[in-house]
């Protein structure tokens, strides 16, 4: 699959075969699941630091005057309110409501900064241009790759970096926040450095010119803290972590509400609303929705999967939407779409797995707890 | 006692009309972490080509094939403790399942260990 001609090819296609990766066909991209092996390639994310390859993912300039009311237009995201370097995580909205898409907001002070799913980006792309006003400008960096570095050494390891400020303004990188970013140069390249992820753990998504990125590479592998991660364990390590993945957990069927991200509608909005689909989404908020994204803990050691049936006795509750097994825990875990009576914690559910019913019970997530410190909270 | 292959990377060790069967180490490899092992309780027929166990690796669950049809006699207990031994000995203590053979004349399509490394060498 990973020969076939029709796969688009990645900065990185030549360093991930060299490095051994087993090459997969993912988003319309030939794209590394795993190098030495998953369950390693995980552990040592949550140990040391991972270094993963997203350039399938979408990079896009939102610029102009109003794009901060454009933007509130399409997100429930409090976009006027979003300070320079600060980065929100915010959802694509249909107009009844459902998410097309998950997405991070970076306001860079000179526009947003939006990184947006490899699978979705086109049709992304194609809904806002449907919708864009004359006046803003949105810019798709295809010549930009994105790498993230993952994991308790990230800091430690992007530290030894000699990154000079964009601008005088910007936070020093020392101080750079969970959810924060900004430019720097490095050996003449403006690296784009958010710090933020997708896997639990604290480190940072860089984006650099294509042409630097596999230089970029290199220099983050040469230290020995950091090991090249597959997908394979982007997609067990952000399991552990509760995050939901988009086309598995959330689709244009699912609402913010039902979805379990409410706390993606910011305050204001709640308030003012003005968002697509508002009406049904406050209603969900203020009222409840009939289901709700949940975690499982699974018993034994079989894992369930995506589309394996939820039971409570003789009804069906719900649907998993992604599972697997989780190597930090040593055990299967999910999350599964049900119904809201049955989507307190503790509630004891069955999951039909090859027509054997599995124990599970509905639990907190995340299942492995977050290993980065945002702005506010406890220490 | 001779060792032949499928197509689908399953190994079996014939005796007589008892057989041992397991994955080939390159199916192994194919998987990556085996996780758990879904086998087969003693006493069920299988059919040649037909599903007799599923192996969970960390990414997907995978079909295991009954390379000849037969009835299983013992399912390897090692592997509910300790999956991991289809990564660490796919062709010795990895094994998923023993069988007794209900058509001997099944095993004539299967492969030696020449043709199966040359099957190998042509994917």
């Amino acid at each position: 699959m990973a020969d076939d001609a029709n796969l688009k090819t990645l900065p990185l296609d030549g360093l991930h075969r060299r490095l051994g990766a087993r090459m997969v066909a993912f988003a319309g991209y030939a794209m590394p699941i795993q190098f030495e092996g998953i369950i390693a390639e995980h552990l040592w994310t949550r140990e040391q630091a991972g270094l993963f390859d997203v350039s399938h993912m979408g990079q896009l300039l939102v610029e102009g005057d109003g794009a901060a009311d454009w933007l509130e237009s399409l997100a429930p995201g409090d976009f006027k309110a979003l300070q320079p370097h600060r980065v929100r995580y915010s959802l694509l909205l249909a107009d009844n409501g459902g998410i097309l898409d998950d997405l991070m907001v970076t306001n860079t002070g000179r526009n947003f900064y939006l990184v947006v799913n490899g699978a979705t980006k086109h049709a992304d792309i194609a809904h806002m241009e449907a919708r864009r006003p004359a006046g803003i400008t949105l810019h798709h960096m295809t010549d930009h790759a994105l790498l993230a570095l993952q994991g308790p050494a990230a800091v430690t390891v992007m530290s030894r970096f000699d990154l000079t400020p964009e601008t005088a303004e910007q936070p020093a990188f020392a101080d750079l926040k969970f959810m924060a970013g900004a430019r720097w140069w490095w050996n003449g390249v403006l690296l784009g450095i958010t710090r933020s992820g997708y896997t639990g753990e604290d480190g940072y998504e860089i984006s650099v010119p294509s042409g630097h990125a596999e230089a970029l590479a290199e220099a983050l592998l040469a230290h020995e803290e950091v090991k090249p991660i597959g997908l394979g364990a982007r997609d067990s390590l952000r399991l552990e972590a509760g995050l939901p993945l988009y086309g598995h957990d959330l689709s244009p069927e699912i609402t913010p509400v039902e979805a379990d991200l409410s706390f993606a509608i910011s305050k204001r909005r709640k308030a003012e609303g003005g968002f697509p689909g508002a009406a049904r989404v406050l209603d969900q908020l203020f009222n409840g929705a009939a289901k709700k994204r949940v975690g499982l803990a699974v018993d034994g050691r079989m894992p369930a999967r995506e589309g394996a049936t939820v039971w409570s006795g003789d009804r069906q509750i719900g649907v998993l939407t992604s599972g697997g097994f989780a190597p930090s825990l040593g055990a299967p875990i999910a999350m599964a779409m049900l119904e809201t009576p049955m989507a307190a914690d503790g509630t004891a559910v069955e999951i039909d797995v090859r027509g054997k019913r599995i124990a599970a019970a509905v639990v907190p997530m995340p299942f492995k707890p977050k290993n980065y410190v945002r702005e506010g909270d406890k220490k | 006692m001779s060792r032949l292959y499928t197509q689908d990377h399953e190994w079996i060790d014939v005796a007589g009309m008892q057989a041992t069967v397991g994955i080939t180490d390159y199916a192994q490899g194919q998987l990556g972490d085996v996780v758990f092992v879904d086998l087969p309780e003693a006493g069920r027929a299988v059919t040649k080509g037909g599903e007799a166990a599923v192996v969970e690796s960390v990414k997907a669950a995978s079909d295991v094939y009954a390379p000849v049809s037969g009835t299983v006699t013992e399912s390897n207990p090692a592997l509910t403790d300790d999956p991991a031994l289809v990564n660490m000995a796919p062709e010795g203590d990895g094994w998923f399942f023993k069988l007794t053979l209900s058509d001997a004349s099944e095993l004539d399509g299967l492969m030696d260990k020449a043709a199966y490394d040359a099957f190998l060498a042509s994917l």
